[in-house]
């Protein structure tokens, strides 16, 4: 099908963006990549009245080295986020998940921002950002904030995003020397993930010093496994262990039953991919 | 209206459509690119696959604008000077289409997926093409015919065109 | 002199299809790229729920909108829309509803069209279906089959007064093929019975339907996405009223099938009216959630079947009972399709008893037809599922089993319990060569070891010996069975001058290489080059004659009518040959493309020169017409019966229930081979449709009726990435009873391949208790079976 009609503008800066969101009133709409956007569009789901095109926006593509972190800018691709060097060296968890997101062509046209800001609890990279204590910086009518992951992601397709503001980029703190795994498990490669793990761990002497462990499509939004975190920390670098922990992955989740899993379904797994992440993440794989 | 121009093919085109218009639209019902088709809406099925800057992407889920200024290839461009594109010289050879719907697309993914990865295990290219679609071949044939299409791109063969069976 | 222009066969060899050329350059002529002038759009607003009175509806505003032309409801066309056909009345007291193109007063599933609207543009006619008006009042939804069968059930048709269309049986006491199957199981030492459920799968065809119909000449032209062009024909003729030689049909380049393109559509329908009531082309596609909730779906039987057998393994008998969920209405050939599947679950064993009874239930879902195999895939699912069961009731490796029934290959031809003569085969062969490819005693080897120590990850093996009737089909048995039609196939054979060759075939081809294999079979036949052929088809203006592609008969019927024509056209040419190299027409003889005069070596006279002489005719013998064209018709006597041994392993992580397939091998006879690659191809295909709708693919409906997996983000079908490498394999046993000796093959695949993964799965998990697992094996129920079943689930 075709979407309904809307307008179209291109923004050229972040302040010509939130400039032009204002303008379109409550029924515009941000288009990064397009690649959640215009499939919702098609199927008439969605009928905004203008998409500002944040695509080309110089200040929200590529990615930088600021210090304690790296900055991804929201319209970067996926496939940019995935390739940098920046990204392999200090978020490797985000690189690691993102090569999982969907499919080359739309890792080709979708990104890093638009999968966050369009926050699908099925959704690889909002579990990522969660587990990476990534910070949002958001562009409004009246100027910008920094919004943590942790209060980011609101309910289902709802983030903190006004509907007049853009998000610009994500700060994620570098995380140099820790080991990563995303756990993606779905019914087809094509397929949204039923359930994912994203984990980091930091190993010191055989020890795990660090974690973060991130949830995909365990509730409405993404969720961070403290449970899991705090028993790893301070224990042994071990499977055993890193079994004992991953046991507590339900804790705190409220999956939903739908066409490809139960809710009961999704609480065993998610402690059996918790295990794996892990696992990986710790080199013992 | 918006307007648009895009190189589709090696050809310039200047145009005005409606901002709704879908890249894969325009290229059909503007340009009479017919040989990339509409599989899906969902951006599953991977038929609609074109080059957009050399990179592949799913037409249907690009709007017409999003394109401007930039270069585009289609299925119709992959051919030079009469001779096919090693990818649809394997595909023909390895028999890796039935009814061709998903062809174009599988084609123009593979293409770009080979640029990526020149030299891919056989799992490699199944991931590569993960974004398509066929129901015809059980994949077999095509993930043969990428990796054939690979090593003939590794040796810098130029496929010749085959003989009479094929022109183009 | 010697003949030199001897020349390899091209019957068998595996030539690179002529079809590529213009698929994979994109110069495809698919109906939805056709444009003429003036033409219009129409689009289709579809029923949002599943059962309801309209109480009213309005298109007055839809109408009015920009670029709109024509909008209309059901009871605009009610006077002359008629009811969509079903030409499959298996009983004389069928209930057989009338399904109009637009819904007129009720509507009975989601998806079904409402009104229409027709604009000068694709995008305004899309839009003005948001202009419409409808007010549902909510009748009872009927979904589950063995509920809408109880005692005052809600019904989908309330004027029938049941949702019981039909109630079919076979018995081979009664039928005189057998004895009787109540005696045979009353002198069983071992019964199993066993529930199995056919999934609702979708064809998904990857090609959106589309139709154009211009009824701006002299005849109302149709291009439509179509397996079946001339049927269509037919049909169309009698539903509108269109004298037959005014409408002409055109299967342009057809993306895909299976099955699921067989039937005359609501579409079709109303773009006729469209273009008929606007004097304008008009054209209709499909997105794919359009087709999804209204092309018609497949399979959806619950299949309830016991075995009756000895100790020593000797099967006895055989009771199946089905029911076969029809949709809201009967599908074109829809209530005939578990018949075709009631021949089969006697595979390819012998036993003396078999009794078969089937229902067809209305449920307030999109119609059901054929898919795919279309009753036979469905039939080998549970006979070689039931086949396992029994041999763990006897303690018997599950191959043995089927060595002690099944019918060996000196017993050709063989007639079943069922009453069908099996034409050929060799179970022993295609069996022990697929053993061997697989490793089968390694394998088993590894099972045992893996279980001994617990392994997270289990194997297990699965077998699939199966058979299947194709080549549909000889007319008189059609008729017998209450079909609308006969199953003959056309080919005609054209000599142009210059000594090419034009073959036209009734037959149309959505993939299957008709193009290429054709040409191959002509070469041989008339020794001409390959390159010098060109095959015509799917249009009734060029094709005017023939009875279309499904049922695995192209080759098998279609092929046959071709090699006949070929001969025709030798013996048309002979007297032009005898007549040009001045010798006595018995004393001429054709070989490799040339005629000569018997014994005497030299270099004769061609196929072309005769075209030519008769193109001229300027010296041709009395009485001979300057013809050499020929067609012949041909309609099978028999059936044809491949077979094959598909053996699947797969690892099972029973942690997480994820089936992984580690081996799979087919080992397929489709008797005499045209084209390898192409045979081979439709193996891959068949096998992986079939691996689908063991693991992946179900249609889902909610308890309101909607379908859950209306789209291709739900309906999962796998890609590449989601399957492995197979290994192919063959033996030939060739069709006895024509000349070619081939088979079919077009479905060989999806009939084989499903039980062979669920056996692999059920055998794996067979130490915890486990006899079965629905289809799709989806790792959550794999999952629980292996894990919380505590026994048979």
């Amino acid at each position: 099908m075709i979407p309904s009609k809307f307008d179209y503008a291109k923004a050229t800066s972040v302040d010509d963006a939130v400039r032009l969101l204002a303008q379109g009133g409550e029924d515009a709409k941000v288009l990064a990549g397009g690649q959640s956007l215009l499939p919702l569009l098609r199927l008439r789901l969605a009928a905004p009245t203008l998409l500002v095109d944040v695509g080309s926006v110089p200040e929200m593509t590529g990615i930088r080295d600021d210090g304690d972190a790296i900055v991804i800018g929201a319209s970067t691709t996926h496939a940019d986020v995935l390739n940098n060097a920046l990204v392999k060296q200090y978020a490797a968890l985000v690189a690691k998940a993102t090569a999982t997101v969907a499919d080359r062509q739309v890792r080709h046209r979708g990104t890093f921002g638009g999968s966050l800001a369009h926050a699908d609890p099925a959704g690889d990279l909002p579990a990522v950002a969660t587990a990476s204590d990534a910070v949002f910086t958001i562009a409004g009518p009246n100027g910008r904030r920094q919004v943590p992951a942790s209060q980011f992601f609101v309910d289902y397709l709802t983030t903190a995003l006004g509907p007049d503001e853009v998000l610009v980029s994500v700060r994620l703190p570098k995380r140099a020397g820790w080991g990563a795994h995303y756990e993606k498990f779905n019914r087809t490669a094509q397929a949204w993930a039923m359930v994912g793990v994203a984990a980091a761990v930091r190993r010191e002497n055989g020890h795990i010093a660090e974690a973060a462990v991130g949830l995909t499509n365990m509730g409405s939004v993404p969720i961070r496994a403290r449970g899991v975190e705090s028993a790893l920390v301070g224990g042994a670098a071990s499977a055993d262990a890193i079994g004992a922990a991953a046991a507590h992955a339900s804790e705190g989740t409220n999956p939903t039953s739908d066409v490809s899993a139960s809710a009961e379904y999704r609480a065993h797994m998610v402690g059996v991919l918790t295990r794996r992440a892990l696992v990986a993440a710790a080199g013992l794989g | 209206m918006a307007s648009v121009s895009v190189t589709v093919d090696g050809v310039r085109y200047d145009d005005d459509v409606e901002a709704r218009t879908l890249l894969v639209h325009y290229l059909r019902e503007n340009l009479g690119k017919v040989g990339t088709v509409v599989g899906c809406d969902t951006s599953n099925c991977g038929a609609c696959t074109v080059l957009l800057n050399g990179r592949s992407v799913k037409s249907c889920s690009v709007l017409a604008v999003q394109a401007d200024g930039q270069e585009v290839t289609t299925v119709e461009g992959l051919a030079r000077d009469g001779v096919l594109h090693p990818v649809q010289q394997a595909f023909h050879d390895r028999h890796a289409l039935q009814c061709g719907f998903c062809t174009p697309g599988m084609i123009m993914a593979a293409v770009s997926f080979l640029a990526d990865e020149p030299n891919p295990t056989g799992e490699q290219i199944r991931e590569g093409i993960e974004g398509n679609l066929c129901r015809c071949t059980g994949y077999q044939n095509i993930v043969r015919a990428i990796s054939d299409a690979a090593a003939a791109m590794r040796s810098g063969d130029t496929a010749q065109p085959a003989a009479t069976e094929v022109s183009v | 002199m010697t003949v030199t222009d001897e020349r390899p066969a091209e019957v068998g060899a595996p030539r690179r299809r002529k079809e590529d050329a213009r698929l994979i350059t994109g110069r495809t002529n698919w109906t939805d790229n056709i444009v003429l002038p003036g033409m219009h759009y129409m689009a289709v607003l579809r029923s949002p729920v599943a059962h309801a009175r309209i109480s009213h509806i309005d298109v007055s505003a839809a109408r009015s909108r920009s670029g709109v032309v024509d909008a209309f409801t059901g009871a605009d066309i009610a006077d002359f829309q008629g009811s969509l056909p079903c030409a499959w009345p298996v009983t004389p007291d069928m209930v057989h509803p009338n399904r109009p193109p637009l819904a007129v007063d009720e509507v009975r599933h989601v998806g079904e069209p409402v009104a229409v609207v027709i604009a000068r543009s694709r995008n305004a006619a899309v839009d003005a279906l948001e202009a419409i008006d409808v007010d549902y009042e909510d009748l009872p939804v009927v979904l589950d089959m063995e509920a809408a069968l109880a005692e005052g059930a809600d019904l989908v048709h309330s004027d029938k007064g049941t949702n019981k269309s039909y109630t079919w049986i076979f018995e081979s006491g009664a039928a005189g093929t057998g004895a009787s199957t109540d005696e045979a199981f009353a002198q069983a030492e071992v019964v199993v019975k066993r529930r199995y459920k056919q999934q609702r799968l979708i064809p998904s065809f990857m090609e959106p339907r589309s139709v154009v119909v211009d009824p701006t000449g002299d005849v109302i032209t149709v291009w439509s996405s179509t397996q079946i062009p001339h049927i269509t024909r037919f049909l169309m003729s009698l539903l509108t009223g269109t004298p037959e030689h005014k409408v002409r049909i055109i299967a342009p380049d057809v993306g895909g099938g299976f099955g699921g393109k067989i039937g005359v559509t609501a579409e079709e329908m109303l773009s006729f009216f469209a273009a008929r009531r606007l004097g304008k082309p008009v054209k209709y596609t499909e997105t794919r959630s359009d087709s999804l909730v209204s092309a018609h779906h497949g399979r959806d039987q619950i299949q309830d079947i016991e075995i009756a057998a000895k100790r020593d393994g000797t099967v006895l008998g055989l009771r199946v009972n089905l029911l076969a969920n029809m949709g809201a209405y009967l599908g074109l050939v829809a209530p005939g399709v578990p018949l075709l599947g009631a021949f089969m679950y006697n595979a390819i064993y012998k036993f003396p008893a078999y009794r078969f009874e089937c229902s067809g239930v209305f449920t307030n879902t999109t119609i059901t037809d054929a898919y795919r195999g279309a009753g036979r895939p469905e039939a080998t699912y549970a006979i070689e599922r039931l086949m396992d069961e029994l041999a763990v009731e006897l303690g018997l490796d599950p191959m043995e089993v089927r060595r002690r029934n099944w019918i060996r290959h000196e017993e050709f031809p063989f007639t079943t319990v069922a009453g069908l003569t099996y034409d050929s085969g060799n179970y022993e062969a295609a069996t022990d060569k697929a053993m061997a490819l697989f490793g089968y005693d390694a394998l088993r080897a590894e099972q045992a070891s893996r279980r001994a120590s617990g392994d997270q990850v289990q194997l297990g093996l699965g077998i699939s010996t199966y058979t299947e009737m194709c080549g549909l089909a000889p007319s008189r048995i059609l008729g017998a069975l209450s079909y609308g039609a006969g199953g003959w196939e056309h080919a005609a054979v054209r000599m142009l001058p210059t000594g090419k060759v034009e073959v036209v075939t009734g037959s149309s081809a959505h993939g299957q290489g008709h193009e290429t294999a054709w040409s191959q079979i002509v070469a041989d036949q008339l020794g001409v080059a390959f390159e010098d052929i060109e095959v015509l088809h799917g249009d009734t203006r060029t094709s005017v004659k023939g009875l279309d592609t499904y049922g695995s008969r192209s080759l098998a019927v279609g092929g046959i009518a071709l090699y006949q024509a070929c001969q025709k056209v030798i013996e048309n040419a002979k007297p032009v040959a005898a007549h040009m190299l001045e010798c006595d027409v018995n004393d001429v003889e054709f070989s490799n493309g040339s005629f000569r005069v018997r014994g005497t070596p030299g270099e004769g006279k061609t196929l072309g020169d005769c075209a030519l002489a008769v193109f001229a005719a300027h010296n041709l013998p009395d009485g001979i017409e300057p013809n050499l064209d020929a067609e012949a018709v041909y309609d099978p006597t028999n059936f044809s019966f491949p077979h094959g041994t598909h053996l699947c392993a797969v690892e099972i992580d029973t942690e997480t229930g994820v089936t992984k397939i580690r081996k799979y091998v087919a080992v397929d006879d489709v008797g005499r081979v045209v084209n390898p690659l192409i045979v081979e191809g439709q193996i891959h295909g068949g096998v992986v449709q079939g691996i689908a709708q063991a693991l992946f693919e179900e249609a889902v409906y909610d308890g309101s009726g909607n379908l859950l997996t209306g789209s291709f983000v739900d309906y999962t079908l796998p890609s590449a990435a989601d399957l492995v490498e197979m290994t192919t394999d063959r033996t030939e046993s060739p069709a006895p009873g024509h000349p070619l000796g081939v088979k079919g093959v077009g479905e060989a695949g999806a009939i084989a391949s499903t039980p062979a993964v669920v056996n692999a799965i059920v055998d794996a998990l067979r130490p915890r208790g486990v006899n079965d697992v629905e289809m799709p094996c989806t790792p959550e129920r794999v999952w629980r079976a292996a894990n919380l079943s505590g026994g048979a689930q």
